[in-house]
């Protein structure tokens, strides 16, 4: 019972850079924990860079505290590692809404050494706007870690795609 | 200026400051450099494997954070400077998943040596002689575009390499840095390989300089593959990736990018060691001592400092 609140106030903080998404949809929730009087929030980077790790775990803390629980620890757990894979079907769908395209299925894991890809993959990525399925990769860094940049021929609008990771 | 466009300005900057406050402030304070973070992960804290020194461990965590902090610091010396906001943009975000890396070895290195330091404490208050890197991060890119890229797919063939090998270190929080990096590097060693193919195949000015660029970082390739004697001990603990085993692989993949680049591989004298000592002995070009200054400069100024 305890339980189940303290996760659904920790499944409405939303994501300080894609403010659409809940961390929740994100997938980096791994877990919420109460015992007693303290909750322990375990959240996971998306990249091991990310500077927003500090903005959420201010955030979860705030949103634990004014939910009337006194003692908040939030925990950072780097294995295993985030995947796209991971975003909700619901994020997907916000994300399209909001003018960012998902991303497709990360790519499996192979056994030897990882091959290089020399010229962009030929992946369909429709445009969040018009839907058109033949858009180009600008740039492959944009302007979160997890997103690259795409230009749309159809509409000509440039769009942000959340990259596979 | 009227008086009281001047006010509305100094309310609007005040507000400004505010809704700061309020939406990430909190209670707790910042520091003014570095990040304070004690909690960054919770693997930090797991026991020395079974079968591992852990002076060395905590020595072989300094390695590999020490190349990722100190070339995640010469790549941002890019932002504003590259030649299109989309590569500014790139470099920016490359150094940032490198110094995230960074801090995750750095506040294992320094758990593991029980002295007390945290990840900002090795980064701020250590001298030139303490640090570990190889010298190929401390090198200066000198603003050369090229340069840039003929470091990026050196460092990050050789990176994504080791850090695939230490997915199964015995060390779980190498192991957990191991998983995250190895898929940042694929993007980081595809956005070099891509632009040194640009480069290369591209006009007779573009080619030349891509040349000349590897050939002036060519002769720090030979120290990557170097085995230090803490890593010798480690490899037995299943702790260690041995460097000296990942370079037929790196060589592989930059002689199929060199090839395809229409470049040559240089035939450079390597970088010479003194008795033996290099990077890994805290022995360094004289490129490191502008980072350590620029990269500790407020941290020195102000000890402790918060916001």
């Amino acid at each position: 019972m305890e339980q189940a609140a303290a996760r659904t106030v920790v499944a409405q903080v939303v994501d300080p850079e894609m403010p659409m998404l809940t961390l929740e949809d994100l997938g980096v929730v791994r877990g919420v924990l109460v015992d007693g009087d303290t909750v322990t929030v375990t959240i996971t980077p998306t990249y091991s860079g990310c500077p927003a790790m500090d903005a959420i775990r201010d955030d979860l803390r705030a949103a634990l505290t004014q939910a009337g629980y006194p003692r908040v620890e939030v925990r950072t757990v780097l294995s295993p590692a985030w995947s796209t894979d991971w975003i909700s079907s619901g994020g997907r769908r916000k994300l399209a809404e909001a003018g960012i395209a998902p991303p497709g299925p990360a790519a499996p894991r192979a056994a030897g050494p990882i091959p290089l890809t020399l010229s962009p993959a030929p992946v369909v990525v429709p445009c969040p706007r018009c839907g058109s399925p033949g858009t180009e990769e600008l740039s492959r860094f944009g302007p979160t870690a997890c997103t690259a940049l795409r230009r749309c021929p159809s509409c000509a609008e440039p769009f942000e795609h959340l990259k596979e990771l | 200026m009227s008086r009281h466009g001047t006010e509305a300005g100094e309310h609007d900057a005040a507000n400004a400051y505010q809704s700061l406050a309020e939406t990430t402030g909190h209670d707790d304070p910042r520091w003014a450099f570095g990040t304070g973070a004690e909690d960054a992960a919770a693997e930090i804290t797991a026991a020395v494997p079974a079968g591992a020194d852990a002076a060395d461990l905590a020595a072989y965590c300094q390695m590999l954070g020490d190349d990722a902090l100190i070339y995640s610091h010469r790549l941002s010396e890019w932002v504003s400077n590259a030649p299109e906001l989309e590569e500014d943009v790139a470099l920016a975000n490359i150094a940032l998943d490198l110094l995230g890396q960074a801090r995750v070895l750095l506040a294992r290195a320094g758990h593991v040596e029980g002295a007390g330091r945290d990840e900002d404490a090795l980064a701020y208050t250590r001298t030139e002689s303490q640090f570990r890197n190889v010298g190929l991060a401390e090198l200066g890119d000198e603003l050369d575009f090229a340069r840039a890229i003929a470091r990026l797919l050196i460092f990050s063939s050789w990176r994504l390499a080791l850090l695939h090998r230490l997915l199964g270190s015995a060390d779980p929080v190498i192991a957990a840095v191991a998983g995250k990096g190895v898929k940042e590097l694929t993007y980081h060693r595809d956005y070099a390989a891509r632009w040194t193919l640009r480069l290369g195949d591209g006009t007779d000015e573009s080619r030349r300089r891509m040349q000349a660029a590897l050939e002036a970082m060519w002769p720090y390739v030979e120290e990557l593959f170097r085995t230090s004697e803490q890593e010798r001990r480690l490899i037995e603990a299943g702790v260690a990736v041995d460097p000296a085993g990942i370079r037929s692989e790196v060589d592989a993949v930059l002689g199929e990018v060199l090839a395809k680049a229409t470049l040559t591989r240089p035939d450079r004298r390597p970088a010479g060691t003194i008795a033996g000592r290099g990077g890994r002995q805290g022995l360094h070009t004289e490129n490191l001592g502008p980072v350590l200054a620029q990269l500790q400069s407020m941290a020195r100024q102000h000890p402790g400092a918060t916001w």
